[in-house]
């Protein structure tokens, strides 16, 4: 078992060659996915962005699963790009776990040991200390469609890293739980992966399981990375609208003059940083009060003419979506809402004030 | 509060499921037209197998099923058939595999080359067999020439003919369980640093074992049945080459009573494997 790790672990010559420095590009018919990818042991990175975006491509090119078109993958200074999947020191997490269904928690940890050459009674004994470990010996001889979603999980984990891994791969872990479970499993996930001491990636559509659980997050669209940086780096400054819509946040990019930025689209928004050139301005939808006249009174710097195209419930908040100069979403209380005689197609005035707006180089 | 609730739903419950209580009613209520040739479809389905009992000889039954040919006749079926069976296992079930799972050109005609023995009459398939293996036949000639290995008029041969017949139900059944079977489990095992052949015998195979079950058991009952090929293949010696089907033939014109005999035999077993397959096959749908 330990046979497969020895060479990338100690044939390293230098320091900076551990970890993973990786090109994904795999080409499907018209889908092309470009990705680069470098971490050092201990990180986590998550690839976060919208269905159909390549993550879990990306992923099973990691794995092995699929084979590169063109690119490099390196791992610990190995190069990985031509070996199969079960000769890769990798460990995958799968979305829905695929546990063995015919063997039990024990027999599903041991098979990695198993397939490494050790004896039968010694990859047992190591997959129970595996269980043990994420607090699941009472289930050892349980058959995975006896286990709770996320006993599975944890299941599925132990597998994974029972190969001791140098990659480990998790994609969507938290998907296939539901909401209650999620919040536990996700705290447990995260102190695992904290103890994990090589390179961790996880894919997910999920901006908190990717905020919580990964250092660094390598945003994708459509096969290319759009961004990459730490999770409150890309919370305060998102780069595309998928990002601002994920954090929430009105997201615009324009030409800044002073304090004045002329968004794409004839608009202007007045900032409190003085930039000039082209900017990413930012500012979240609770900033923004709503008036039935055009207001005349009001210290805000920034109005706009709207028209209402869409309400939706978020909580006790009403999330307005408007139209008209400058397109942006709202959030409102329910008794606000009702005051302004809110409806599809009526006709708003929108303010913000200029410190709640935040302004960066794009 | 909690009857006038109940009785609201009670209300919606008639009006979402009458109507369809009502289709269902007029669907118990079949037709003259359809329900007629039904029945004489039933009737002439189930009436021989009842006739086959009416007229058993039940009386002598003990001694024609103690008989020597009788026993000889029906030892070997079971022997053929069975090894028939593990021979389609052991060359069926990997090709149930490469037709499910690797993608390769002309893989729709080999699955049409497959599934032709089903269609074949058995007689074809066995002059087929006797062209092939058979004493001047294309590899027959090379197997008695370099081995002194004959094929036709043996016991061997009586399970080639019959795994012949038999084993494109298994591949058939085998490579749908296959394609039923989640492919991501064989990857999982890949992932865990199992090669392909090792994923393929400690996940696929366990995954897939009712299905390579059922597959066996009907191939096993197809064979134990098989007359065509095998009187042409491997003729009807008694004790070598003749199985129940030859001897039931066979007795059929000089001895009729022991013939219902031995077909009530048969028609015992194919019961047994019928409800050995109950939950597979009866209760679909």
């Amino acid at each position: 078992m330990t046979d497969i790790e020895k060479p990338s672990r100690y044939d390293v010559d230098a320091p900076s060659a551990d970890g993973l420095d990786a090109r994904l590009v795999v080409q499907r018919g018209s889908f092309r996915l470009d990705v680069a990818l470098t971490a050092a042991p201990g990180d986590v990175v998550a690839l976060l962005g919208p269905n159909g975006a390549g993550k879990t491509t990306a992923l099973r090119a990691l794995a092995g699963l699929v084979p590169l078109t063109d690119g490099h993958l390196r791992l610990d200074g190995a190069e990985l790009d031509r070996t199969p999947p079960e000769s890769r020191p990798v460990g995958v997490v799968f979305q829905d776990y695929l546990l063995f269904p015919h063997l039990t928690a024990l027999d599903n940890v041991a098979f990695g040991p198993r397939c490494h050459g050790a004896g039968k009674a010694a990859a047992r004994a190591q997959a129970a200390v595996w269980l043990e470990r994420m607090g699941l010996a009472a289930h050892a001889s349980a058959k995975p469609r006896r286990l709770s979603g996320g006993q599975a999980q944890r299941v599925a984990l132990a597998r994974a890293l029972a190969t001791h891994p140098r990659l480990l791969l998790l994609d969507e872990p938290l998907a296939a739980l539901d909401a209650r479970t999620r919040l536990d499993v996700r705290a447990q996930l995260r102190h695992h992966l904290a103890d994990f001491e090589a390179v961790a990636v996880l894919v997910t559509h999920d901006p908190l399981d990717a905020m919580v659980l990964a250092d660094h997050l390598v945003v994708i669209e459509e096969g290319r990375v759009v961004q990459r940086g730490t999770p409150t780096d890309i919370a305060r400054h998102p780069r595309t609208d998928y990002i601002a819509h994920l954090v929430g946040l009105n997201l615009y990019r324009g030409e800044a003059e002073g304090h004045t930025v002329h968004v794409d689209g004839g608009s202007t928004v007045t900032t409190s940083e003085d930039l000039t050139g082209p900017v990413f301005v930012a500012f979240p939808p609770s900033a923004v009060t709503l008036h039935r006249d055009r207001p005349t009174g009001s210290s805000a710097r920034n109005f706009w003419r709207c028209e209402v195209s869409g309400l939706e419930t978020h909580g006790d908040q009403i999330r307005v979506a408007l139209g008209g100069e400058l397109p942006l979403a709202a959030d409102l209380t329910t008794v606000a809402a009702a005051e302004l005689d809110l409806h599809a197609g009526a006709e708003v005035w929108a303010t913000v004030k200029a410190t709640q707006t935040h302004a960066y180089p794009a | 509060m909690t009857s006038s609730d109940s009785g609201k739903a009670g209300t919606v419950d008639t009006l979402s499921g009458g109507p369809r209580r009502r289709a269902r009613r007029r669907g118990g209520a079949a037709p003259l037209p359809l329900l007629v040739p039904a029945l004489i479809g039933l009737a002439f389905l189930v009436l021989p197998l009842v006739a086959l009992l009416i007229r058993a000889p039940w009386h002598s039954m003990p001694d024609l099923l103690t008989s020597t040919e009788v026993w000889q006749a029906l030892r070997l079926s079971l022997v053929c058939a069975t090894a028939a069976t593990a021979v389609s296992l052991v060359i069926g079930v990997p090709l149930a595999w490469l037709l499910a799972r690797v993608e390769f050109p002309g893989r729709g005609l080999v699955r049409a080359l497959v599934t032709l023995p089903l269609v074949l009459p058995p007689v074809v398939g066995g002059v087929a067999l006797l062209m092939a293996l058979g004493r001047n036949g294309v590899v027959g000639k090379w197997l008695d020439s370099w081995f002194g290995v004959t094929l036709p008029f043996t016991t061997t041969g009586v399970v080639i003919a019959e795994a012949f017949v038999a084993m494109p139900f298994l591949v058939i059944s085998v490579e749908g369980t296959l394609r039923a079977a989640d492919p991501r489990y064989e990857e999982a095992a890949t992932t865990l640093g199992a090669s392909r052949f090792t994923a393929f015998r400690r996940v696929t195979l366990p995954l897939i074992a009712p299905g390579i079950a059922a597959g066996a058991v009907l191939a096993w009952a197809r064979a134990l049945g098989e007359f065509g090929a095998t009187i042409t293949f491997a003729g009807n010696f008694p004790g070598r080459t003749q199985t129940m089907p030859l001897a039931v033939y066979l007795a059929l014109q000089n001895d009729p009573e022991a013939a219902i005999a031995l077909s009530l035999v048969l028609l015992a077993v194919s019961i047994a494997v019928l409800a050995g397959l109950r939950d597979r096959w009866m209760t679909a749908s």
